[in-house]
């Protein structure tokens, strides 16, 4: 089954900009997809689009079941409770702990004390920082914000996880640990993966489905593809 | 259950940011209190003046002196007269004896000055004593109960009550100005106050609108925050006005000037009316922080 269907989209931004032209795309269930593409192709817009950041200025974007172009701006939360977003600059609050943080994206929801506790723990075993619970962010590295940051998207067990450059800002060593807890979530809780990158080396030796886009425009939709100019 | 955590989340949200920008929420809270205290003395005042004049206009009686050469038939036929004016609401009949009676029951000095006069050269007239239905209409009545044949003069409290009860309603007319232009005032301090609070916590609300909080949730805290400064505005209010007005009433022991000029009771007047500047505090805390959420949160 698709969780994610896009039907002659096209976004044109108030500035006159276009950044996608008639795209057309189905994403399976449980897939772990790259998004590439040079800067101005229409990644972050893609991205954008799925999470209801961009409303398409035409045609149709399905995400679980939920048209995202008709979701009044009072009901975006509901499609937002089915995803989980991870973003280059983590998005981390500074004066609460990793648990805080991970918990929040669960108190904001309204969600039981002892669940919060059960599931934030889970989550952040998942990333493998159980033992950094009650350290700041300020305290941990880059590659360690952000799996918080994706410990916080996963904690409440999202369908999707979309990604806008989530290594954009670290080595690639930390960068392929991340990569690895992606994998890992994409296997163990069947979450779909959808992430945005211009990092050639881990598109490559991932082997994912890759979908292609230049200039606003869809390329190639690849299984098992790799980074192409 | 949810609504219970939710709100709870938000009151503690709301109080950490009263603290946080304590700076600034004190100048909300003062102006708040100043403007509760001017709202509070407002409807004190108007209450009472209320209360009195609807006393006066109560007890606001047509005085009918019959000629004194009038025999009994012409007496009744002023009786039927009077009876047929649709503003009548009742009437009393005195003879000068009753009246003289009367008078002399009341004071010392009329007794002894009227135990000298006979019958006869008493000055005293007979009197119908007339209540009407509408008081505005009191001119009208009396005026018409002058133009029956044998009544010799007719009174009632010319102009004067009239008067009183105009100079007061424009006092109360500028009041309510310098009220509503306080408010105001107030309103706008706690738009700022919560523009504050908002600013500083975007960061937050970017990320919990992220994580799929409704915007009802993002909204709670600010708006409950606006209602706890109204809360504390109207503290200091609230007391001044209670043991100001019951200090007030003792003072002057019910009556101001004269016996025509009652206050109202203190209690349960004093609690009902602290009450509604409660009420007030918070309805304008709540109106500028809902308006800040809306002009400085479009999620």
């Amino acid at each position: 089954m698709d969780l994610i269907r896009m039907k002659n989209v096209d976004k044109k931004y108030k500035n006159g900009v276009t950044a996608i032209y008639d795209l057309n795309l189905a994403i399976e269930k449980g897939s772990f997809v790259f998004v590439i593409g040079g800067s101005g192709s229409g990644k972050s817009t893609l991205i954008k689009m799925l999470y209801r950041e961009e409303k398409p200025t035409k045609g149709q974007v399905i995400v679980g079941g939920l048209d995202v172009a008709k979701l009044k701006n009072k009901k975006v939360y509901k499609l937002r409770r089915k995803l989980g977003i991870v973003f280059q600059d983590y998005r981390l609050l500074p004066k609460q702990t990793v648990y805080e943080n991970v918990a929040f994206a669960l108190e904001c929801i309204g969600e039981k004390r002892d669940i919060i506790r059960v599931k934030v723990l889970k989550a952040l075993e998942d990333v493998g920082l159980k033992n950094k619970v009650h350290e700041y962010p300020d305290n941990l590295s880059g590659g360690e914000q952000q799996r918080v940051a994706i410990a916080r998207a996963i904690v409440n067990d999202p369908k999707l996880l979309l990604c806008d450059e989530p290594t954009g800002n670290l080595d690639p060593e930390k960068s392929m640990e991340i990569m690895r807890v992606l994998e890992s979530i994409n296997k163990t809780r069947g979450t779909t993966i959808i992430m945005a990158t211009h990092d050639k080396e881990i598109v490559n030796k991932m082997k994912k489905q890759v979908i292609t886009l230049k200039d606003g425009h869809l390329v190639k939709f690849k299984q098992k593809g790799t980074y192409v100019e | 259950m949810k609504l219970f955590r939710m709100l709870g989340r938000s009151i503690r949200d709301a109080v950490k940011s009263v603290i946080r920008n304590f700076s600034l929420s004190l100048a909300s809270i003062s102006c708040i209190t100043i403007t509760l205290i001017i709202v509070a003395v407002a409807i004190i005042a108007s209450l009472n003046v209320q209360n009195f004049t609807e006393a006066i206009e109560k007890d606001m009686t047509i005085v009918v002196f019959v000629e004194n050469d009038a025999e009994k038939e012409e007496v009744e036929k002023i009786e039927s007269k009077i009876k047929e004016i649709p503003n009548v609401e009742k009437y009393t009949y005195q003879t000068k004896q009753e009246v003289k009676e009367k008078m002399q029951e009341e004071s010392e000095v009329f007794n002894t000055v009227l135990n000298n006069w006979e019958d006869e050269e008493s000055p005293l007239k007979d009197t119908f004593q007339v209540k009407v239905k509408n008081v505005e209409k009191i001119k009208a009545t009396a005026e018409r109960i002058g133009r029956i044949e044998k009544v010799s003069v007719v009174r009632y409290g010319e102009g004067m009550v009239d008067k009183m009860v105009t100079a007061f309603a424009s006092v109360e007319k500028v009041t309510y100005g310098i009220v509503i232009a306080l408010v105001l005032v107030t309103v706008f301090l706690i738009i700022n106050t919560i523009k504050l609070t908002i600013s500083a916590r975007k960061k937050e609300i970017g990320i919990m609108r992220l994580v799929g909080a409704s915007n009802l949730t993002i909204k709670l805290p600010f708006i409950i925050e606006g209602m706890i400064l109204g809360l504390f505005g109207s503290i200091v209010p609230v007391l001044i006005t209670t043991y100001g007005y019951l200090a007030f009433y003792k003072h002057f022991d019910g009556y101001l000037y004269s016996k025509l000029i009652q206050l109202i009771q203190p209690e349960p007047f004093i609690y009902q009316t602290a009450l509604a500047v409660i009420g007030i505090g918070i309805l304008v805390g709540m109106i500028g922080s809902a308006s800040a959420v809306k002009r400085y949160l479009k999620i």
